[in-house]
């Protein structure tokens, strides 16, 4: 099967002025030859030497080139590959690209380099994963988890994981094997725990995967509140210019804003939404139910609350979603004269968590941030921005080692060594047999192992073997 | 008398196939070739070695039990001959779950090989021949006959090498070495030079036993005795279990101690494994003590098992001391273990080096890919153990035989028996050592349970033809009881009445708040299909193995259903056939390692090429979207 030679710009197109042309397959070197000119032909020059040369479209020089040539199998695809070094600007770059792409070469695919690169087994999945989260992450967060995970932090952790899993797993079925020789006895109890602390473990590491889609994909912020509380104003100040419509009038935003900022690194996705209220106006009512639909799907709840306006039952209604979300009531308009203030607010909330639907599982209130703002003083911005990263950077988080799960492969697979897990535990309460908890430790071992793209192999046999003294 | 070129003699018996060996897989294999209507030949070096069990005095234990009893629901011999012939019986792992329950019984040895050897004696079609085997013959790429030692030669159209150990065959112990097979017996020391010249490539593997002392030297006093389970339950489905209700003899157990293990570490250099006189590769499973001791040096004592080698015999088998250390050093190593302070050693232990073949050479009907009608079983393919090798001659033998019927040979995949993991790990996967079958080894354990083996193989062992119709209606009628007891019981409402509260209190089990079915009951842990007797009015009376297929498929369902759906997906990657034709080096991205198993072993399907070792995950996607474009 041959492989079709592609070509891409592999750097991100920037106002830099430098750029790399990827270009790699079986005709990698004989595309660039068609369109290179220099003191040797790339076919015949040696791999991993850099040459010097011009790039020519016709009979027309685009560029003054540096190509790296680099034979296969020692190159990131595992192909022929060949990069060139453009130094023209972002429009020669271009040029450059579909010189070659003129001469033999298709249009790579995004991810197609480290698909290939995966395919000649060069990489591991969970590597392959990151390098396209690399290449598509957003902001510093996201890239440095990233690159953590492509160095392979990501599998030590569930490499750790599972060599738990498998040395109880092999003790059970040594016992099994040789059960004159091996006692279960009194094993269960000193399973269960090791298997709730592994439970724990998966668990965080699934937690994290939502950490990972906010820091590649951005935290979903929802701004709720009633008519003109100030919504639109603090979307403003956050984005600093005029985006929604700011209008005395209440119910001016009848639709929902969306806008993207950076804060401390983190990607806020804003929706701005329609005041939420009681009203009888049709397009009003669509605007409030798209709010609340809204509300339900955000990571962040920014509540705005008119602190110049008593509190009233849409305020209730708005407040009460504070306690599913993770939430910040800003008490907006503090600029005017104050009609409610932070403790009056929290004792509301007091009331609507004990009179809420379905109170009977009542637990602890979630302790929920109130702030003090202006937004047409951009008073309490700084406070706030402080708490949206308290919110999500929160201390057991650190960005340096912490491996993050962004991909929703990845994320299932944790989800099924999970479920494993916890069919464990339950054969162990149910006073099942052990054999019962090995076919359940496997799952989670195959589970986990998909991540890293590692197969059980002999895994299991090894490990029985070399750990516990078998036999005749 | 070697016959000089051009005067060689032929045997004009014209016989269809040709076993060579008479071990436990050649027994199976002879027995299922003639069985099957075919005139077949069984050589032995030795006839007085027929069935021999040159190590541990027992069949079955862990895995090795479900192999037997797989075997018998095909149609094998060995659960009938261990019937009527042990001493000891033990179901191990009672204590757990069904799926890992093991038969194990103690034979007596030679009324083991008496009563097999009578088998093959009353066998039609069978005759026995005491001849060491020197070549194959082969013509295009098919075998046409074995050449014996004398040079006379015998044709036949198929043939299945059982050669077990003896192949070029060493015993070791200290620097002593003897060119033979096992207990002293010949070996077979030409016949690797054919294999080798058709192509085949030999591995060398080594093994080894105890040693054997003399009951009247052993202090029992100073061991714990190990009595045989109280009811016996008998290995073949066709065993009347009456009848195994015998006076059982015991087993002793003891341990070796500090000054056993100084004794062997003091003398490591002298032990051949260390010194590298032995070059062949050992079982992880078996280790000799001397492995063990070095192996886990944190362990202070090791188990040992006093086993009675049969009832007219004083020799006992000493387990778990298997050691190629010189005699002198055997002698002081035993003494120091309580109870064999005065022992005295029949045979000594040794460690023995043989001959065998890289099973990856074998198709998945155990015939050889490139040669045409050659099988083999056993020892020979790299294996362990008495049970393994019948299971494998068995099939040989039942496939041999198809080949002359012209019939598609018998493949067990892993979901339908112990017997199809043996075989497919042996021709899949890369092995460095003699391959023991294990629990742990089968992925759907809890459906290939020694329990219903019948349920799972008789059909296929009457569709070969070494079930019998009468054999075949019983089990037709036991699943048919079964199903009828499951369904029933699933309808059988249970009140709140006293009684049923009553019970449940006295079985330590909650009582019920509203009613439910007895199957339900059935499933807590606590309770069991016979516990609820007395609140079953209209009970039928069933057979006890009815009775425990119903209790055990109810009561593990939930688990049996999830393992089925599992075996789904296995299926479904099995089925994923590869196409015999494929040019691995076509596809380009296949890393090299895997190109060249995947040309070795051309596997028959995505699944038997995931199992593969050197075949990543990641080989195998690339072999699926090659395979779709």
């Amino acid at each position: 099967m041959k492989k079709e030679t592609i070509a891409a710009i592999s750097t991100g197109m920037s106002n830099s002025g430098i750029g790399i042309v990827r270009i790699s397959g079986d005709e990698a070197f004989e595309v660039a030859d068609r369109v290179y000119r220099g003191k040797h032909k790339l076919s015949q020059c040696g791999t991993h030497t850099i040459q010097y040369g011009y790039i020519w479209d016709n009979k027309e020089v685009i560029d003054q080139v540096l190509v790296m040539v680099m034979k296969a199998p020692h190159t990131f695809t595992g192909e022929d590959t060949i990069e060139i070094d453009c130094h023209g600007g972002t429009f020669v770059v271009r040029r450059v690209l579909e010189a070659v792409l003129k001469n033999g070469a298709r249009p790579a695919e995004p991810g197609e380099f480290t698909k290939r690169a995966f395919l000649n087994g060069k990489m591991d999945l969970s590597q392959a994963e990151a390098v396209i989260d690399v290449i598509t992450s957003q902001n510093d967060y996201a890239l440095k988890s990233s690159i953590s995970q492509l160095k392979g932090s990501l599998k030590n952790r569930i490499n750790d994981i599972r060599k738990r899993i498998i040395y109880h797993t092999a003790y059970i079925e040594s016992a099994l094997d040789d059960p004159e020789h091996i006692s279960l006895e009194g094993y269960a109890d000193q399973l269960r725990k090791d298997a709730l602390s592994i439970t724990d473990e998966i668990g965080h590491l699934i937690d994290s995967a939502d950490d990972g889609r906010i820091m590649k994909e951005g935290i979903q912020t929802v701004i709720i509140g009633k008519p003109n509380a100030g919504k639109s104003s603090l979307l403003n100040v956050l984005t600093g210019y005029d985006r929604a419509i700011v209008t005395d009038i209440e119910g001016t935003t009848r639709d929902v804003l969306e806008e993207q900022i950076s804060l401390h690194g983190l990607n806020l996705n804003i929706i701005d939404t329609a005041g939420i209220r009681e009203t009888d106006d049709i397009i009003e009512r669509m605007g409030v139910d798209k709010a609340e639909q809204y509300a339900e799907n955000a990571d962040l709840l920014i509540c705005v609350v008119d602190a110049s306006r008593q509190l009233d039952e849409n305020d209730d209604r708005i407040l009460q979603f504070t306690f599913h979300k993770k939430s910040i009531i800003l008490l907006n308009k503090t600029d005017l004269e104050m009609a409610v203030n932070v403790e009056e607010i929290v004792n509301k909330l007091i009331t609507l968590w004990k009179t809420r639907e379905n109170s009977i599982n009542s637990g602890k209130m979630p302790e929920i941030p109130v702030i003090m703002i202006s937004a047409k003083e951009e008073k309490g911005i700084r406070e706030f921005e402080d708490k949206v990263k308290e919110l999500f950077l929160h201390g057991d988080i650190s960005f340096n080692d912490e491996v993050f799960i962004t991909n929703a492969r990845q994320k299932s697979d944790l989800k099924d060594a999970m479920d494993s897990m916890k069919k464990v535990l339950k054969s162990i309460d149910d006073g099942m047999p052990e054999d019962f908890y090995s076919i359940d430790l496997m799952d989670a071992y195959e589970a986990l192992g998909r991540i890293t793209g590692e197969a059980v192999g002999e895994d299991l046999i090894n490990e029985i073997f070399s750990r516990f003294c078998m036999g005749k | 008398m070697k016959y000089s070129a051009g005067s060689v003699w032929e045997n004009k018996d014209k016989y269809d196939i040709a076993v060579v060996g008479a071990g436990h897989a050649g027994c199976e294999a002879a027995l299922a070739a003639a069985r099957l209507g075919f005139k077949t030949i069984m050589f032995t070096v030795s006839v007085d070695s027929i069935a021999m069990m040159p190590c541990n005095p027992n069949i079955g234990g862990t895995s090795k039990g479900h192999l037997v009893r797989e075997i018998d629901a095909l149609g094998g011999e060995m659960g009938k001959v261990i019937d009527r012939t042990f001493i000891q019986s033990k179901m191990l792992n009672r204590s757990k779950g069904p799926a890992v329950h093991s038969l194990r019984a103690q034979a007596d040895k030679s009324d083991y090989n008496r009563a097999m050897r009578q088998v093959l004696e009353g066998q039609e079609n069978l005759d026995i021949r005491q001849m060491e085997i020197t070549d194959i013959l082969t013509e295009d790429g098919h075998v046409t006959g074995v050449q014996a030692y004398s040079g006379a030669i015998y044709r036949c159209r198929a043939i299945v090498l059982c050669t077990g150990t003896y192949l070029k065959a060493r015993c070791i112990y200290g620097d002593v070495s003897t060119y033979t097979g096992p207990n002293g017996l010949q070996s077979a020391n030409h016949l690797t030079d054919s294999l080798k010249a058709l192509g085949i490539r030999m591995y060398r593997f080594k093994t080894g036993t105890p040693a054997r002392i003399d009951r009247n030297s052993i202090d029992f006093t100073k061991m714990e005795e190990q009595k045989g389970d109280e009811r016996v339950v008998p290995f073949s489905f066709t065993t009347d279990p009456e009848k195994v209700q015998i006076d059982q003899v015991s087993c002793w157990l003891t341990y070796t101690n500090e000054k056993t293990h100084e004794i062997i570490r003091a003398n490591l250099d002298r032990s051949p494994l260390f010194s590298g006189a032995i070059e062949g590769t050992g079982p992880r499973y078996c280790p000799s003590i001397e492995d063990k001791v070095v192996k886990f040096p944190d362990k202070d004592r090791h188990q040992v098992f006093i086993e009675p080698e049969g009832i007219h015999t004083n020799e006992m088998y000493v387990g778990g001391m298997s050691s190629s250390l010189p005699e002198d050093v055997q002698y002081a190593m035993y003494r120091s273990v309580p109870g064999l302070e005065h022992a005295k050693i029949v045979r000594n232990a040794y460690a023995i080096e043989y001959d065998c073949i890289d099973a990856r050479q074998l198709k998945s009907t155990l015939e050889f890919k490139n040669i045409e009608g050659l099988f083999s079983g056993g020892q020979f393919n790299g294996s362990s153990g008495y049970e393994e090798a019948a299971a494998q001659g068995l099939l040989a033998g039942i496939n041999a035989a198809r080949k002359l019927q012209g019939k598609e040979g018998i493949v067990i995949d892993r979901s339908q028996g112990y017997i199809g993991v043996l075989i497919d790990d042996l021709v899949t996967k890369e092995s460095h050592e003699p391959y023991r079958m294990m629990t742990s080894r089968a992925e759907y354990r809890l459906l290939l349970r020694q329990d219903n083996a019948d349920i799972r193989l008789t059909p296929l062992g009457h569709e070969i033809g070494l079930i019998d119709d009468e054999r075949y209606k019983r089990l037709l009628k036991k699943e048919k009881m079964i199903e009828e007891e499951i369904n029933r019981v699933s309808h059988v409402n249970v009140g709140t009445s006293d009684k049923v509260q009553k019970l449940l209190e006295s079985c330590g089990s909650t009582p019920l708040n509203s009613g439910t079915t007895l199957a339900e009951l059935i499933r807590r842990p606590e309770l069991s299909y016979e516990k609820l007797a007395e609140i079953d009015e209209k009970r039928p009376e069933l057979p006890l193995d009815v009775i425990e297929q119903v209790d055990i498929n109810i009561k593990y369902d939930g688990y049996i259903k999830r393992q089925m759906r599992q075996v789904e997906q296995f299926k479904k990657m099995e089925s994923r056939k590869i196409p015999n034709n494929i040019d691995y080096d076509k596809i380009e991205s296949l890393r090299i390692e895997a190109r060249q198993k995947l040309k070795e072993i051309r596997p028959l399907s995505i699944g038997q090429a995931s199992r593969i070792s050197g075949v990543s995950p990641a080989d195998v996607s690339v072999l699926l979207v090659y395979l779709k474009q």
